[in-house]
Parts: structure tokens; sequence; C-alpha cells
């Protein structure tokens, strides 16, 4: 096991207070802190190896080709990918599944399709499919969750059908912190001649990935949520697929040939890539990746699992918390949300936030999910391996204190 | 304890406005309405209002679901805006949302806002700017609307 308190030595910004206490940062969900390692490699390329990619003819510009290039390779190996060239650098989980939509869909989805996602699904995998059914005039339909919030697999195998096209679900729910059976729903999704689409946002942080084992044909995540930059992001695809797709978008860096009144397109990754890629953003990301791997993924998961296991019993122990999704901690990977008797979550957050505890409150970017729950919003705590259970203790100290300070609001 | 800081924001008319909000109703008959959502978290609030042939407000009620502070904020904005005229409402609405954005009115110009005056001190909590402006910001869609002949 990881000596935890070195680990967390290399996250500075929890070297702070806020409001002046000490700073429990429990939205790992919404973003995850950077390790030095990542930040200094950000500044040590912009300090001395900046120069532009597959371009130049210089020896700089050889370099951060080879530093990019190497990134791909880098990704490639942490979630498994049968080949470099299938691994697209985007600026996020959004653009990626964004990216799949408008090339991808627009090219195969005909009037009278279906598009199937999970009620349990953020905005970003659910408007792009929304808005391509709209203009294709397909059918969007929705897999309902169990009473935990778990995919309902009976569900998924009525809603899958010979009409499916596209099924798009999250690995791990950004609300609930569930893991969604994607091998299962791939399976059907391919028995029924679609592909199937995931967004691992909340899971390439949390649970070691393997695209090939779990059968995806994209797999989309963003690098900020897993102790990268903000702005650049992944999104795999298999190979054949890429390679029948129109590209996303046009300019330079993306084509092989351009004539006055037609073009050809360079090779897959280069095809998606057009225009200057966010190189240190790719670095950076491939140094948060093998930072990643040098604590372990497997360690990463059994040290999220720890602190939910500590967490969650004592979170359903105060009266008047309500837990959203399943009251087995092993169903949270990372993330759990709550309200608090009446009180808003909102109030509730800023009540936290005056005791040094950083979580997020509203919707989540997830309103028909939250909806489904019977409530508005909630109060979201989200877990990394960083965190301590001083800082679980310390959310639960908060909550108490809360109630104690809103005792006439709550009901 | 930090959570002294807390009774800067939610002060105890706060509270009280938001346990029992004032004219928590929609008004019959409602010559002006307006429903603003606050898109970070869920918020709604239905203001409608009437409007007499002076352009008075003669009643004036909000609906709806929100934080304490939404909801205390529309319950103070209704007891200040009845019986004033669209004119006197959109002149004092105003001395609330510059108040927001960090302009300072004079004292004797703060107490105009009425119980609302406390809620000028959400400077101090950026995060829930919103929230206290909310309805604010529905009262001057629903008059301005009206202010262009589009009842």
């Amino acid at each position: 096991m990881p000596n935890w308190e070195l680990v967390r030595q290399d996250f500075s910004e929890l070297r702070q207070t806020m409001n002046g206490e000490r700073l429990a940062y429990l939205d790992n969900a919404a973003t995850s802190l950077k390790p030095k390692s990542v930040i200094e490699r950000l500044l040590s390329f912009y300090q001395q190896e900046n120069a532009n990619v597959h371009r130049g003819t210089y020896q700089l510009s050889f370099k951060a080709t080879e530093e990019y290039e190497d990134a791909r390779k880098v990704i490639q190996h942490f979630i498994n990918a049968a080949a470099a060239r299938e691994i697209i650098f985007t600026r996020g989980t959004t653009e990626g599944i964004n990216l799949i939509a408008s090339t991808y869909g627009e090219q195969n989805i005909e009037p009278g399709d279906e598009i199937v996602i999970s009620l349990a699904e953020h905005h970003s995998n659910l408007i792009p499919w929304q808005q391509l059914a709209l203009r294709k005039k397909a059918t969007l339909k929705y897999i309902n969750l169990t009473s935990t919030g778990e995919i309902d697999l009976a569900d998924a195998k009525q809603k899958i059908t010979a009409k499916t096209k596209i099924v798009a679900v999250t690995h791990v729910g950004n609300v609930l912190g569930n893991v969604s059976p994607i091998r299962k729903l791939a399976e059907l999704a391919h028995q029924n001649g679609a592909i199937i689409v995931v967004d691992g946002a909340q899971a390439v942080c949390h649970l070691p990935v393997d695209v090939q084992e779990l059968a995806a044909d994209f797999y989309a995540f963003s690098g900020h949520k897993m102790l990268g930059p903000t702005g650049i992001g992944v999104l795999y695809g298999k190979q054949k697929l890429l390679e029948q797709m129109p590209p996303y978008q046009f300019g330079g860096e993306m084509i092989e040939d351009v004539q006055l009144d037609n073009s050809k397109w360079d090779q897959i990754p280069h095809k998606f890539e057009a225009g200057t890629p966010n190189i240190a953003g790719a670095i950076g990301l491939a140094t948060a990746v093998k930072y990643l791997e040098q604590v372990g993924m497997a360690q990463v998961k059994a040290r999220d699992a720890e602190l939910m296991a500590y967490l969650l019993p004592k979170l359903m122990a105060i009266p008047g918390v309500k837990i959203y999704g399943s009251q087995n901690p092993q169903q949270h990977v990372g993330v759990v949300s709550f309200n608090l008797g009446t009180l808003h979550p909102h109030d509730v957050a800023t009540a936290l936030d005056m005791e040094g505890v950083a979580v997020r409150a509203g919707h989540h970017c997830a309103e028909p999910l939250v909806h489904s729950l019977g409530t508005n919003s909630t109060v979201r705590a989200s877990l990394a391996f960083y965190n301590y259970q001083a800082d679980c203790d310390q959310l639960i100290n908060a909550i108490k204190e809360t109630k104690e300070f809103f005792k006439g609001e709550l009901r | 304890m930090s959570l002294d800081k807390l009774n800067q924001l939610y002060r105890a008319v706060i509270l009280e406005h938001a346990a029992n909000p004032h004219h928590h109703y929609a008004v019959p008959n409602a010559t002006n309405k307006k429903t603003l959502h606050n898109t970070t978290c869920g918020d709604t609030i239905n203001l409608s209002l009437h409007l007499d042939a002076d352009n008075k407000i003669t009643d004036i009620g909000f609906t709806g679901q929100g934080c304490t502070i939404s909801q205390a904020s529309a319950s103070m904005l209704t007891d200040v805006m009845m019986d004033k005229t669209t004119e006197e409402a959109l002149a004092i609405a105003k001395i609330f949302s510059d108040e927001a954005i960090g302009e300072k009115h004079s004292r004797d110009e703060l107490k105009k806002l009425g119980d609302a005056q406390v809620l000028t001190q959400i400077m101090e909590f950026p995060a829930r700017i919103k929230c206290a402006t909310l309805a604010w910001w529905a009262l001057k869609e629903a008059l301005l609307k009206n202010a262009k002949g589009d009842k």
C-alpha cells in the first residue's frame, strides 16, 4: 500500500485553509486536485520545450511532437486500447461525446432509428443525443433505474432493439456513484447491431479501465478529473469506426492533401485533431496518468472504497440526513449525494464552506436523474484517494453544526 | 467557530422570512408575471403582480422553491414593492442589484429596501448572489415587459 501521508503531500492545494479552517476538499467529482509532478511538467514544457507539433523541421518541434505522441501512447496503455491511433485528444468528455454525435451520429442515424441512453446521464451524455435525435427525427429512449439508482438491465433489454443504433451510458454516475454494467450493455448493443458510447468522466480516476474488456466502441473522459490539466480530454474509438467517420472540424493538421475545390483527410487520429492541439495539456495528462500508475489504480480503487466505507455509515447515522441511491458503500464509487432535512442544499453547502468543507450543491448537471430522485437538488460529497478520514470527520462534524445552526428551519 | 460568520448571512430576519414567507401566493388576475430559474441549483421563482390603471402595484406575490436566501429575498421584495408605482419599483430594484455588484448606495437609499437591506451583505458570500437577486430580476423583467406594451 502506498504511504498515503506522502501521497497527500504531493497536493499543495490541500495545505491551505478555507474560511480559517483546515480545507477538506470533497468536490473531486467536479475536478480533482493536481499533484506537484503535473504542475512541474506544465511549467517545464512552457519554460524549455514549447514548440508546435507535426510541422517544425527543427529540433524543438521534433521533440514536442515526440512528447505529444508519447502522451498518446501513455493514455493508450492506461485504458488498454489496441493502438495509439485509437486515442484522440479532445477538450474533455463533453467535446468527445459531441464529436461522436456530430460525426458518427450524423452519418449513421436516420429517421425512425433509436438512440438509447439511461436516466442517470450527465447533461453532456444526454443533450448531444437529444439534439441529434431531434435533427434526425430519431427516437431517444431512456433506460430506467432501479430503486437504488442502478441501471435496470431488464429494462435495458426492452429498450435496446433492432432499431437501436447508438447506446450511450455513463460508466460511473456523477450523482449516485454507482457503476454501470458496461460489458452487459455492450453485448446487448452489439447483438442488436448498435454501438456503445461510454462516458468515463467519473470512472477513470477511481477504477482501472480496460476499454477492450468493457467492449466499448467509444470511451470519453476528461483530464482534469484525473489529476490532469483542464482543457484536455480523451476520446477512445475503435479504429474501424474512426476510419469510417467524417472529420469533426476542418483546418490545419487534419489534412493529407488540399486542392482548390476538395481535400483529402489525414489518417486517424490526426483526422480528428484539427488545429494546434493542447500540447502541454496532453503532456500534463500523460504525467497525471504516470502518477496514477505509480500509486496504482488497484490501490486507488481500494483507498476510495475504504474512505467511502468509513464515511457513508457515519453520514447515515446523522438523524435527518437522507442518502440518495444505495445504502451500501460499495455501490458508491467516490460519490455520495444527500440532503439534510428540508434544508436547501445551497444553504447546507454555504454552512459547510464556513467549516472548511468544499462540496457541490445543486442538480449536478443531471436534472432528469435528480428529479427522478424526487428532489430538485442535493448536496454531493466526492472523494479521491488523497482524502483522509479526517476529511470525512470534518464533513460529519460540519453537518452536525449546520443542523444545530438551522435547527429552527429544519423540518 | 466559523459558523459565527454564517450569522452575518443568515440573520434572524432572513430565517423568519424563509420560514414564513410573506405574500406566498399567485396573484389572481395578475397583469404581469415572470418565472425565473437559477440554472446552477434548480431554484424557481414565479412572481406575479397586479398593476392598476395608474401603473401602481396593488398586489404582488410569489411561489416556487429554493434556498433560504432566494425565498427570503422574494418575501422581502413583495413587502417593499406593494403599493409602489412601476417607476418606484424599478428604482428600488436597481438599488438592490447595484449593491449585489458592489455599487454602494447611501443609507437613506438603502432604507427603501426595507428588510432586504440585510441581504446587501450578500457580497460577503459571492456564491450566493444569484440566490438573492433571482426575485429582483424576475420583478424587473415582469415590469419591463409591461413597459413595452407586451402584457
